[in-house]
């Protein structure tokens, strides 16, 4: 429990330790340990919660700190939907995301599988630069990016945006298939090559059916990867035209000019975070799979 | 392809036909290779050349090229006072908030790998502020401490323009960034727990060891892989701060990072070849702490292994 004072802050300290002791206390102290889950709860969910609070005010309202909306309304969602920056971006982010990850599945599974299956020189050495790729900062690539599609065409475009997004997406990818694709028995493979399928069949009618859920677990975390990326998306676009959300909102003025933006914003942020949330209520495990599978053997 | 082929008779030859394995293996890598060069390997080169250019676009249209100018780019850089604010800001956010991250995740890790009830609707809900998009992160806490909406002002009665005075911002930053990813460390962390076996806790508990050894000596240690890795994950991360600012001050009021430095050089006004070169010497910092922690881990999950 000592570990817990260390923490420079008071509050923070405090509510380790509430939970250090639970993990000690084991079942004869239930109490403290509702302490700490109530504690993580609140932690987790307040802060999104008072977005959803102030996303339901408007007017005077909004100069309050209720903690409950005392009028609620949805007047702020209307706004959005009827704001075509909004709406725009929202397509903008679901074309862009959607193509990033299909792109991303079809490619990084070919790498994968010749990775996990096939005879290939170097394949350390491909699977280093993969891992490499992760640790780059956007900000590096950006500057050419900028200039480079600014010369071509490619600026704000949606394909200005999918093709550094497929690049940033494939080292989780490849990494999270690897490990799906090696745990495939080997049996069913060499079972379709000797009834006379080429290597390419088998991966694609044996192995790709089975690794299904590593598919699924690479492919959630494409897409929130594309769904949520900020840098690129304010450098290479300038119009909603291939704004994505992320960026539009942080251009965002509101839905009229007199009325101050904060209540639409609000509403708008929510919006674009519900396909995440839903993403994470449904998939927990296979998120916290992949995600843990990455970082622990990356 | 077709279908029709995997039944067909093939007794003959038990090797299969098609393309020859390595060649095929080649072609089924070549595109991930062909986009990495693409879009990793190659701006990074055309970056390095840029930063060694002078070469901005002041009015729209008109590309002024003064021709190579050696380092003078960096130069300038590393003799401009904002780069050196911005990195002083990178390195306080980094330190603060990496360190924060780690004791309330461990301290949630632990608590969520005690609590065997609720054990999964945990786990969800610490999964929603890692499924928050950063810029509504950004946003959310704007909404929390800026006054009249937020809170804050109210509970502490104050009345702090947070996101207005010097170290307050950078403050608010971090604290945003540790809601987010808090979780995420904790579910890392829980990973590395749920590996330990029970009955190493058990015979110590035998053997008479406190709470606190047991912690100390069996946890701390055992966990240490998997707290390096998630340290590594976020320092790097913490390096390339660029959302949060961005969204919650513009990078204005001491909390310009590396990244928004940057950016706002090349992008904003078109200075590519010092803007450039600031990206350079940020990707060069990131690389030299991803080497460092390589090292570091390599040695310490060595050093564990042989005691």
């Amino acid at each position: 429990m000592e570990a817990a004072t260390t923490a420079a802050r008071p509050e923070a300290a405090e509510r380790s330790r509430a939970r250090t002791k639970k993990a000690k206390g084991g079942p004869s102290t239930p109490w403290w340990m509702w302490v700490a889950v109530a504690a993580i709860v609140i932690f987790c969910l307040f802060p999104f919660y008072w977005l959803i609070n102030i996303s339901l005010k408007t007017g005077a309202d909004l100069q309050s700190s209720d903690i409950i909306p005392p009028h609620p309304t949805l007047a702020n969602y209307k706004a959005i939907f009827e704001n075509p920056d909004f709406t725009k971006a929202l397509r903008n982010s679901a074309v862009v995301a959607l193509t990033t990850t299909v792109l991303a599945l079809v490619v990084g599974s070919f790498c994968a599988y010749a990775l996990a299956r096939l005879k290939l020189r170097g394949k350390f050495w491909i699977l280093a630069l993969v891992l490499t790729i992760s640790t780059f900062p956007a900000i590096t690539v950006a500057a050419a990016l900028f200039k480079l599609w600014s010369d071509i065409g490619l600026f704000n475009t949606w394909s200005g945006l999918i093709i550094p997004y497929l690049t940033f997406a494939l080292p989780l990818g490849i990494y999270i298939l690897v490990s799906f694709f090696r745990e495939i028995p080997r049996d069913l493979e060499e079972a379709a090559l000797v009834d006379g399928a080429t290597h390419f069949q088998a991966f694609r009618k044996v192995v790709v059916p089975l690794a299904a859920p590593g598919l699924a677990t690479a492919g959630i975390l494409t897409f929130i990867g594309a769904w949520n990326e900020f840098l690129l998306a304010v450098t290479l676009t300038s119009t909603s035209k291939a704004r994505t959300v992320p960026a539009a909102i942080a251009f965002f003025t509101g839905a009229t000019e007199h009325e101050i933006p904060y209540g639409s914003i609000s509403a708008a942020s929510v919006v674009i975070s519900i396909p995440l949330i839903l993403l994470v209520l449904f998939f927990q495990k296979r998120i916290v799979a992949g995600l843990t599978a990455g970082a622990v053997k990356g | 392809m077709e279908a029709a082929s995997i039944r067909a008779p093939a007794p003959a030859k038990q090797r299969s036909k098609g393309i020859p394995e390595r060649r095929l293996a080649k072609l089924m890598v070549a595109p991930s290779l062909i986009l990495i060069a693409l879009v990793a390997a190659w701006p990074i080169i055309y970056a390095l050349w840029l930063s060694l250019h002078e070469y901005s676009v002041r009015v729209a249209g008109l590309s002024r090229w003064a021709g190579p100018v050696g380092l003078r780019n960096y130069s300038n850089a590393l003799s401009d006072p904002d780069w050196w604010a911005a990195f002083t800001h990178t390195i306080i956010f980094t330190v603060a908030s990496v360190s924060l991250e780690l004791v309330i995740g461990l301290g949630m890790a632990l608590a969520m790998h005690a609590a065997f009830r609720g054990q999964g609707l945990l786990r969800t809900v610490v999964l929603v502020p890692w499924a928050v998009l950063t810029v509504v992160t950004a946003i959310m806490w704007q909404t929390i401490f800026v006054s009249p909406y937020g809170i804050v002002n109210t509970i502490l009665g104050t009345d702090t323009v947070w996101l207005g005075s010097s170290p307050q911002a950078l403050i608010v930053i971090i604290i945003a960034d540790v809601w987010k990813t808090a979780p995420f460390m904790a579910l890392l962390i829980l990973a590395g727990l749920q590996v330990i076996p029970g009955e190493v806790y058990e015979a110590a508990k035998v053997d008479g060891a406190s709470t606190w050894q047991r912690f100390a000596r069996i946890t701390l240690p055992l966990l240490m892989p998997a707290i390096l890795v998630a340290l590594i994950f976020r320092t790097l991360d913490a390096l390339r701060l660029f959302d949060l600012p961005y969204v919650l001050t513009g990078g204005q009021v001491g909390t310009s990072t590396l990244s928004t430095i940057a950016q706002e050089q090349f992008a904003t006004n078109r200075i590519y070849g010092l803007g450039s070169a600031m990206s350079v010497l940020t990707f060069i910092i990131v690389m030299a702490v991803s080497f460092a922690y390589i090292r570091f881990v390599g040695g310490n999950i060595r050093g564990l292994a042989e005691e």
